[in-house]
Order: C-alpha cells, then structure tokens, then sequence
C-alpha cells in the first residue's frame, strides 16, 4: 500500500466513511428514546379533554378549573362587560383581536381562557387592573375584560383554549 | 514558575513501587501541599477555598436529605417537614442545605467580585475565569431546580416562571417548554426530574471544579498586586501556609452560616414556601431568591418592543446576556494592568458596578411597577456599559500609578513604611 496514490479515494476510504456514517446513525437512534421520554407521557395527554357545568357559576363571577394541569378561567360576564371590550378600537390593541373572536356566538356571556398570563405563566387576578379586566401580580401585565393584553410585558393576550358547548349548560375545553 | 513543586522523593520501598504505578502521592504534594502560591494573598483570596468546603457541605446535607425526600407532588411537602419535625436532627441537616445555598451564593459574589477588582480574568487566566462563569451558571441551575423539590407556592410559581422563559424562544420556545415540563405545566413530572438533575448537577460541579484548579496550576495565582510572581521567594507553598488561612477563613465563614442555621434557618427564603404548591392561584407577590434578583431585575427591565424582538423575548435576551458577557470580560477589559489598586480611574466605576449590583438586586425584590420600573432600566443599563464601554474604553484612557517591581518588594515595602 505504501505506493497508493494519496489524491484517489480508496475503497478503505469508503469504509470509514461508511462504518461512521452507521455509527452516526446508530447514536442518533438509541439517543432518540432518551430525548424523547422528556415529552408529556400518555397519561398526561389522557387529561387533554374536560367538561364542565356553567351553570354553577352565576354572572359576573368566575371559577378556576385545571385543564391538562393549567389553569383556565370561566368567566361568566356581565352585559356591561361584554359592551366594555366591544367598544374597544382594535387600533388600541396590542395583539388586535375582536371580543367576537374571543367567545363563541351565542354564549357571548362565557369568557374562557387559559389562566396562565402570557408573559411567564403566573395566574393573573381578576376585577382589577386599571382595563377592569385581569392583572398580574408578577410583572404587571394588565389584561380588559375579553382577557386582551393591554399593558405590561405580556406579549399576547390570554390563550382561550379549543372548546364547544356540547348543551346549554356544559362545556367541553379540549 | 513551578520552582517549588517536583522535591518529592519517596521513602519506603512501597512508596516507590506505587510512585511507578500511580503517582499520586507525588501528584498531592505538588498540587495540594508544596504548589508555590504568592506571599502576599489576602483574604479575599480565601473564597476558592470557603467555596470547595461549601460544595462539599452541600452534596453531603443533600445525599442525606435524599434519604428521607419523597420526589412526589402529593409527598414532597410533607415530606420536607417531615425531615424538620421528625428525623432525628433533621432539622439542622435541612438548615444548613436550606441555608448553604445562600453561603455558597454569597461566597460566590465574593469571590467573582475579587477577580473582577484583581483582573484575575486576563491573560494568561482567561479559562480558569470562563470555567468560574460555566460553575456560576451550573451552580444557578441547581439551586434554582433545588428551590423547586420542597414543592411549596414559591417552588411552583418559580418554576412555572423560569421555565417560561424558554417559551420566549421564536417557533420552538412552546416545544421546548412543553419538553422541560414533560406536560403543559409545573407538575409531577416536572417535579422528577428537577429532583434527578438537582442530584446529578453537583457532580458535574465538582468536575469543572477540577478543570478550574487544573487552569489555575498552571499559571499559579493571581495576587494583590497583579504583578507576576518572578521568583521563588515571592511564593510560599501552599501547604502549610495557605492550608491555615484558608481554614481560619472557612472557621470565620461558619459563624454567620452557623447562626442562620440556628437561629433564622428561614429568614432568607420566603413565607409563601410554607403553603403547599396550588397551581390554581399564584401568590401576590412572586420574587425568586435573594441570589437570582439582579439576573431577575434585568429580565424584567424590558417591558417594551424592539423592532421584531417582543418584550418577552428582549427580557430574555437581556438576561443571558447578562451572563453570557461575563465570558467575553477578558478581552473587553483592554488594560494591561490586573490589579485595580493601580488604576485611578478604573476604581470609581468598579465600585459603582458593585453598587450597582446590589441595587439591581434590591429592584428584584420590588413590584414592578412606578419608580421601581425606571431604576430598573438604568441600572441594566449601567451593567452593560460597565463591559461594554467603560472597560474598553478605560484601558484606552487611563494612565495606571507605578506598579511594584516585584511581589517580595510590595511586601517589604510595606514593612519598611
């Protein structure tokens, strides 16, 4: 071999570089597991979907109910609430998004929304703030009564999670 | 330089054999008894030393406390009062682990503090000073997944809140979130696994503290004066001389530790720990500890838009930066003099810089809101220009006083005068 061209690949050449490109792939795979167990278990996606009875939390108050170990907020609303965040001009938005958009039609009464501010996750308090909605203790984000970021750091207004009234009276978030 | 190291001759036949197998006998002497260390330490220098006794401290109080800890959302509360109330001396064992992470922080200002007033971070100790910043960093990440284990309001709502800011990273911040948690909140998975990194991180501590002695035996010390030790009686070996010191700083350290333990085990946490975790409700006042406020201050100093970088993002950005300057410190200090002692116009803004950390560290604590929000700001801002500006540019501007021609003449002239 000591007479081997040095510029021409050798079949030796090709066997390194595929005996690494198996072992590359071979790492990743048994890595693969490792990382992957990280993720939410099946039997913390099993909780993914809730109902609930709105018919237990009269107007103008709210309740705190764990959806997949969050937080959400069932606001029952108040008719001059409803009229406060609609007569907001989306111009005065941070995220612009409609209070129509925000409630499903026909129950524009329930406010549903994940609890969870959207700046680091503490849970906002409601009735307060200066927008007469929801402010959080933590950073001082300030949210109006469609759950909307108004001031503060938070980025976004409040999540309001996938869910559908399956009756008058229940509710299924998830 | 290594003009003390290398007299070691065994004696005994055994010691021969081994010291042709494995020196290590040899290895000790040299590094942990005869290394030639400058005369003229002072005791700020003694915080590498009070930092290995605490790290010691707290995998020791932490194997026992793992003992008798229950790694579940339903248990780990009780369980942490059951170590207070019922295990025989529990209470001082989760004391000094409780409260030696406030020592160990406290010992770690001290002694960051000092390489940044001694310029212990220039050539040639660039990576003993990068090593210094990784073992800050992974020293942080414990303590703070730590802080999570006794499962009370504050652990959950810090942990919901610290974990959060990864979910400030574009596109894949919510996944990466999600994959930290193991669910879509602070929960018992989240619970398990901060208990085994908390358990595993120390460890890996302990080996970067290894690489960081092995980068600083090879130049050997900084010391007082910055003046490269040029001979061999500007040194004394470590063992006996520095052995002492360091034992008598560590004796003077346990005073203060020793009467947090005894008499207010729970004077530097927080009130709301003492409430079990709810994730329905966040206390109103949610503060990490004392030791993560000015990392804290400065996330929370960005509250407005940058372009396309959102708050949020601009918050985060701004706190690892916070720490990830610290690695670039060696090349954007231009001076060639160490020691601060020699630099008229350095000193000022050093000191400011202190004090303006600790006013960092006090906004932390604050609501964020009023005047409160605008010291904030200024006060990240004078971080920043401190590497940024004014140590670029002081190397450029200052005209240092005349440094010592030796470390052994800085000693004798001191005795003389």
């Amino acid at each position: 071999m000591a007479t081997a061209s040095e510029t021409k690949a050798t079949r030796r050449d090709f066997l390194y570089i595929a005996t690494g490109a198996v072992g590359a792939v071979g790492v990743a795979g048994a890595a693969w597991p490792l990382i992957s167990q990280l993720n939410p278990s099946a039997s913390v996606l099993a909780l993914a979907s809730i109902r609930f009875d709105v018919s237990t939390v009269p107007e103008g108050s709210s309740v705190t109910i764990l959806w997949r170990g969050l937080p959400v907020f069932v606001r029952h609303r108040t008719p001059e609430e409803i009229e406060a965040a609609r007569a907001v001009p989306l111009s005065e938005l941070r995220d612009p998004e409609g209070d129509e958009e925000r409630v499903l039609e026909g129950h524009e009464e329930w406010l549903i929304m994940v609890a969870n501010c959207t700046h680091l996750g503490c849970v906002p308090v409601g009735e307060s703030g200066d927008f007469g909605g929801w402010f959080c203790p933590c950073h001082g984000s300030q949210f109006d009564t469609a759950g909307r970021i108004r001031r503060g750091p938070a980025p976004t207004n409040l999540v309001v999670p996938p869910y559908e009234f399956v009756s008058d009276t229940i509710v299924e978030i998830g | 330089m290594a003009n003390h190291a290398g007299n070691y001759t065994p004696g005994s036949g055994f010691e021969r054999w081994l010291d042709d197998r494995l020196p290590i006998v040899r290895f000790s002497k040299e590094h942990l008894m005869d290394f030639p260390t400058p005369k003229n330490l002072n005791y700020w220098w003694t915080f590498g030393g009070i930092l290995a006794f605490m790290l010691v401290v707290q995998i020791v109080t932490g194997i026992i406390l793992v003992m008798h800890y229950t790694p579940h959302v339903d248990l780990a509360f009780a369980s942490v009062e059951h170590i207070r109330r019922d295990v025989n001396y529990g209470r001082i064992i989760q004391g000094t682990h409780a409260v030696g992470a406030s020592m160990f922080f406290a010992a770690i200002y001290v002694h960051i503090f000092r390489g940044m007033y001694y310029g212990s971070y220039k050539a040639p100790r660039e990576i003993i000073w990068m090593l210094g910043v990784v073992l800050f960093i992974l020293v942080m990440a414990t303590a703070f997944m730590g802080y999570v284990l006794p499962w009370g309001q504050m652990s959950l709502w810090g942990a919901t809140v610290i974990t959060g800011i990864f979910s400030a990273v574009p596109l894949v911040g919510e996944a990466i979130q999600t994959m930290l948690l193991g669910g879509f909140s602070v929960a018992n998975p989240t619970l398990n696994r901060f208990f085994s990194l908390h358990y595993l991180l120390p460890f890996i501590v302990a080996a970067v503290v290894v690489l960081h002695i092995w980068a600083l035996h090879v130049p050997g010390n900084n010391n007082p004066t910055g003046v490269e030790v040029k001979e061999s009686r500007d040194t004394l070996p470590f063992h006996p001389y520095y052995t002492m010191k360091d034992l008598f700083a560590i004796i003077v350290f346990l005073i203060p530790f020793a009467w947090f333990v005894f008499f207010a085990p729970d004077i530097l946490g927080h009130a709301d720990n003492y409430i079990p975790a709810n994730p329905q409700v966040t206390p109103s006042h949610i503060v990490p500890e004392w030791y993560l406020l000015p990392f804290y201050t400065m996330l929370r100093a960005i509250d407005f838009n940058v372009l396309f970088i959102d708050s949020k993002l601009g918050g985060v950005i701004v706190m690892a930066g916070s720490l990830l300057i610290l690695f670039a410190l060696p090349w954007l200090d231009t001076s060639k003099v160490r020691a601060g002692t020699f630099r008229p116009l350095f000193k000022p803004f050093y000191w400011l810089f202190v004090v303006n950390f600790i006013a960092l560290a006090y906004l932390g604590a604050q609501p964020a809101e009023g005047i409160y929000t605008v010291l904030g700001k200024i006060t990240t801002a004078y971080y920043f220009a401190y590497f940024l500006i004014i140590l670029p540019l002081l190397g450029r501007i200052e005209k240092p006083a005349p440094l010592p021609v030796s470390i052994s003449e800085s000693v004798l002239g001191k005795a003389k005068g």
